[in-house]
């Protein structure tokens, strides 16, 4: 009588006060969650066409009980279907991480392995084919330096904070734009719910719960324009190699970034193949190397503009001052240092010595203002600073912070005072990204306010780095507006547009020199900043040449082209 | 007293066949799952099948008479010590308990598990030599006939080895030996040496335990001898426990251990009892309905039929249905004790008596199990459980009881059923 009390007690807990509980477990048992992939945001570049989209695919998964009845499974899959070695260690790990989730075995399997398993589905219970969306980027090649890919999430990185709210087995940005963004590309995951058995075969399909619809977040918008992307692919082609920055130099929105040689980044989405990265890896030009936004060149001539900047806001020199020394194609300082021209360029002026690109002007210019005041002028016109441009992994330039630096690296007697020149034509310890190059352009452009790169619209945030009275950076922008009519990139100059600029050629021992262009258009307007790098391009018109095609590109469908006269 | 025949008890034959249908009932529920198992799904009508044989035997039981039933006592205790001595050489496994000899196979049909029929066979020779006591044991010296009619088929079956089935042998024992008027101290020091086995893992709690029977023996005056002899045994059991520990098989120790705490096993042993649970759990008051519970037809619940088959009653009937199958065992358990104190003679009331227990130790193991409340023994639970000897013998057991009760007292009785 007692041992039957205990036992009604005992069953009225368990049915009735703890039923929830255990209903929830029952529930659990059956119930198996299959996830629906949710496809990415769309990126669309200024225009609205498209840079990123989502193609339709197909996943394969199993629902497994154990390690073992997964091994077994994928061994009878593969009489059907090929799966090489390294797929089934994918899906076992993948089932080692998230045994209650399906393993994925294919994430993009093509239309005849799904008909071949759809037709066979019968002999393998817990296969589950869904539809996933796979993303795509329409121009992969032109593209590769910006948008980065997407892929599985790895198991380092699910152990971050950052990734706190994701599951093995989804996708995630990789690199560029796609992890830039992540928070907002990523697509909200649905979910449905299969019934299984204990041994996990797949006993009802539908039905068994609402279905959770996944959802695609808003399309992102960015600065980009995907023409000119192209443009500069088309133009680069084969042969060539370097980097190229296009922003607006009032908002910092960033109009095309490239990087030459480039890749087809649509072969990286979900999982890159062994072979190709190889090939990547082993292409002597290093395809993989992002140079407008890693790669540190010295800025030369280019630079020329911050020695007389640093000058003019000293108070040291105006446009007009002449130096005491006339250029005769070399100067003398401990050593002969040469101009670029060996003729000469003769007695003239600070706003000639910039159209002409002197070197001997800006030597002396240089030891005018001194090594010390030099290098704190380079800090504080940013040469130091990365540009703060929203995508992962920017290189920081490289510019001596003080003094000290030259002890530290050559030692306290390593190095004497005629480091200056070198400095003063942008020589030396000093290497830029065209980034850096294109956000000190956008300074001079305008107002001297350089702002922060910005491939989505973000609200403008400008830096003051160059402090000089309008009219003496008017008179700046109209020299430089000279290179291209008349100077050094006289051969650029494009008919009824007018464009301010720079050439410049970095020594690169022992290899040919590095040719760079940074300038903006049109001279009196700007909208445009470009900054070209051409490794081995042996000469900065070279550079300049693609600046201003791309200037023209950009503009000619813009705007009535305004002509600024310099005489 | 002159015998005056009786009818058939009515009352006991009725619940029996309910019992029995609803255990039909739910082998064949146990039966249907979502990916069906033709074997299984067609189990129900084999298990009818052998309660038809049942309900012959039983029949032939009962027109035979009690007297027949005493002199039958002795062959069918000798046949049934010759088979469990016969499985331990040519026995063969089964389900959850396949490393267990415990099947007599002929000609690769699996004929039945003699341990069932010693069971009944045990409890007719047990009675029978207590029937034939005259006088209240003092000492447990005193006991030595009756505690070698158990002792030799308990350890028959403790060699399968089948923890379970030697449970039962000792329940029934101590419950006929507590029905033939044994004292309960004596009782409880025979008990000792088991009751310190399990307590010597702790040195505390033995220790206590020990204090506890020295206070008795000196109490109930026990014999010097026996009382040393006794308090000896004790302490070597708590010595040996560990050592006995290590003999049990590792699937023994673990159920065991599982038992303790099912957590600790979910994916094997404590499996089947986390499933039971949670299929047990889920039924709700009212259950999931006949046939339709998840826990059954996915088969996250193992053992369906046989020593889980409670769990599914659980499941599928809820708490109701629960309650109707405890009250029916209740009632059957209740009537049948009344049997045994109206019986007419000490042999028919310890025979009516040692069924009872041994019916009732089965339901409180089984059911108790499927909560974790008792170890998983692999013990089935009566009129239920598929299995065809056990259900002959079951009903050749209500056959002795209606016999019985029918040549029992006509008084009416304590508990007025």
């Amino acid at each position: 009588m007692l041992s039957f009390t205990v036992l009604g007690g005992a069953f009225f807990r368990t049915q009735v006060l703890q039923n929830a509980q255990y209903t929830l477990q029952s529930e659990n048992n059956r119930l198996r969650e299959v996830p629906l992939p949710g496809a990415r945001a769309i990126i669309y570049d200024r225009k609205g066409e498209i840079i990123a989209e989502n193609l339709p695919g197909y996943s394969v998964s199993i629902l497994s009980p154990t390690e073992d009845s997964l091994r077994s499974a994928l061994t009878t899959l593969g009489k059907v279907i090929p799966i090489d070695q390294a797929q089934q260690e994918l899906a076992v790990r993948r089932f080692r991480r998230a045994p209650q989730r399906p393993a994925v075995i294919f994430n993009d399997a093509s239309f005849q392995v799904v008909s071949v398993l759809e037709e066979r589905r019968v002999e393998f219970p817990g296969l589950i084919i869904q539809s996933s969306p796979k993303r795509y980027y329409p121009d992969g090649a032109a593209m590769a330096a910006l948008v980065g890919y997407t892929g599985e999430i790895s198991e380092a990185q699910l152990a971050l904070p950052r990734y706190d709210g994701y599951k093995a087995g989804q996708q995630i940005g990789r690199q560029g734009l796609e992890q830039q963004y992540e928070a907002l590309l990523r697509g909200k995951e649905g979910r449905r719910f299969v019934e299984v058995d204990a041994r996990n075969r797949v006993v009802r399909d539908n039905g068994v719960r609402p279905e959770e619809q996944p959802e695609a977040p808003p399309p992102l918008r960015t600065n980009l324009d995907l023409d000119l992307q192209r443009f500069i692919h088309e133009y680069f082609g084969d042969s060539l190699r370097g980097g190229v920055v296009a922003m607006d130099p009032q908002t910092g929105g960033v109009l095309a970034m490239y990087s030459a040689p480039t890749y087809d980044i649509n072969r990286f989405i979900g999982g890159v193949p062994v072979k190709y990265y190889q090939s990547l890896l082993d292409d002597p030009h290093t395809p993989l190397f992002n140079r407008a936004l890693k790669g540190t060149y010295a800025p030369a001539s280019t630079w020329k503009l911050a020695t007389a900047i640093i000058g003019l806001q000293r108070g040291l020199v105006t446009m007009d001052t002449h130096m005491p020394q006339a250029c005769t194609g070399s100067y003398y300082y401990g050593r002969v240092f040469k101009c670029w021209d060996k003729n000469g360029h003769g007695d003239i002026s600070l706003a000639q010595a910039i159209a002409k690109s002197c070197d001997v002007y800006f030597y002396q210019l240089g030891l005018k203002i001194g090594l010390r005041n030099l290098i704190a002028g380079g800090v504080s016109l940013g040469f130091r600073d990365s540009t703060r441009i929203d995508l992962p992994d920017e290189k920081r330039p490289r510019w001596p912070e003080s003094v000290k630096y030259f002890d530290a690296k050559y030692g306290p007697r390593g190095w004497n005072a005629s480091v200056v020149l070198s400095l003063s034509i942008g020589q030396a310890d000093n290497a830029q990204t065209p980034l850096t190059m294109a956000r000190f352009y956008s300074a001079l452009a305008t107002d001297g306010a350089a702002p922060t790169p910005q491939i989505v619209a973000q609200p403008v945030e400008r830096t003051q780095i160059v402090n000089l009275p309008p009219d003496k950076l008017q008179g700046l922008q109209l020299a430089l507006a000279d290179v291209v009519t008349r100077g050094t990139a006289a051969g650029a100059q494009i008919q009824g547009l007018t464009i301010a600029g720079k050439t410049g050629t970095a020594q690169n021992p022992p290899h040919p020199d590095n040719a760079w262009f940074v300038g903006y258009a049109p001279a009196d307007k700007p909208q445009i900043v470009v900054a070209v790098i051409l490794e081995e391009g042996l000469h900065g018109t070279a550079a300049a040449k693609i600046a201003t095609k791309l200037m023209e590109r950009f503009l000619k469908k813009k705007l009535t082209l305004v002509a600024v006269t310099n005489d | 007293m002159a015998l005056r025949r009786q009818g058939i008890d009515y009352p006991l034959l009725l619940i029996a066949l309910l019992l029995t249908a609803f255990g039909i009932a739910m082998v064949f529920s146990a039966g249907q799952t979502d990916v069906p198992s033709k074997t299984i799904s067609l189990l129900w009508r084999r298990q009818t099948a052998w309660f038809a044989v049942a309900l012959v035997a039983s029949w032939a039981v009962m027109r035979g008479s009690v007297r027949l039933i005493e002199w039958s006592a002795w062959p069918l205790y000798l046949l049934s010590c010759g088979l469990l001595v016969l499985v331990l050489f040519v026995g063969t496994g089964a389900g959850t308990a396949a490393s267990v000899k415990g099947w007599l196979t002929i000609g690769g049909v699996r004929v039945g598990q003699p341990a069932e029929l010693a069971k009944l066979a045990t409890t007719l020779m047990l009675a029978r030599v207590l029937a034939a006591q005259r006088d209240v044991p003092r000492s447990l010296l005193e006991l030595w006939r009756p505690l070698v009619v158990v002792g030799i088929p308990w350890m028959l079956v403790m060699a399968q080895p089948d923890l379970g089935t030697g449970i039962v042998f000792i329940a029934i024992c101590f419950a006929m030996l507590f029905w033939s008027g044994v004292p309960w101290p004596l009782l409880l020091m025979l008990a000792s040496p088991g009751i310190s086995l399990i307590l010597a893992f702790s040195t505390g709690i033995w220790g206590a335990w020990f204090l506890i029977l020295v206070a008795l023996v000196l109490w109930s005056r026990t014999y010097l001898r026996e009382g040393v002899a006794l308090l000896l045994t004790n302490v070597a059991m708590g010595v040996v426990a560990p050592l006995l520990w290590d003999t049990l098989k590792p699937y023994q120790q673990r159920r065991l251990l599982v038992f303790l705490d099912p957590s600790l096993d979910v994916l094997a042993s404590g499996y089947q009892v986390t499933q039971s649970k949670v299929a047990i759990g889920s039924g709700g008051l009212f259950g999931k309905g006949f046939t339709l519970g998840s826990q059954k037809r996915l088969q996250f619940l193992p053992e369906r039929h046989t020593d889980f088959i409670f769990s599914v009653v659980g499941e599928e009937l809820g708490f109701i249905g629960v309650s109707i199958a405890l009250a029916l065992f209740l009632a059957f358990f209740l009537r049948s004790t009344r049997v045994a104190t109206r019986a007419n003679d000490a042999f028919p009331s310890l025979v009516a008596f040692g069924l009872v227990s041994a019916l009732f130790i089965h339901v409180i193991v089984n059911v108790g199990m499927t909560l974790n409340l008792m170890p998983v023994t692999g013990i089935p639970l009566p009129f239920f459980t598929y299995g065809g000897s056990f259900l002959l013998v079951s009903w050749i057991g209500v056959g002795v009881l209606l016999r019985i009760s029918a040549e029992g007292r006509g008084q009416p009785d304590a508990i007025g059923l």
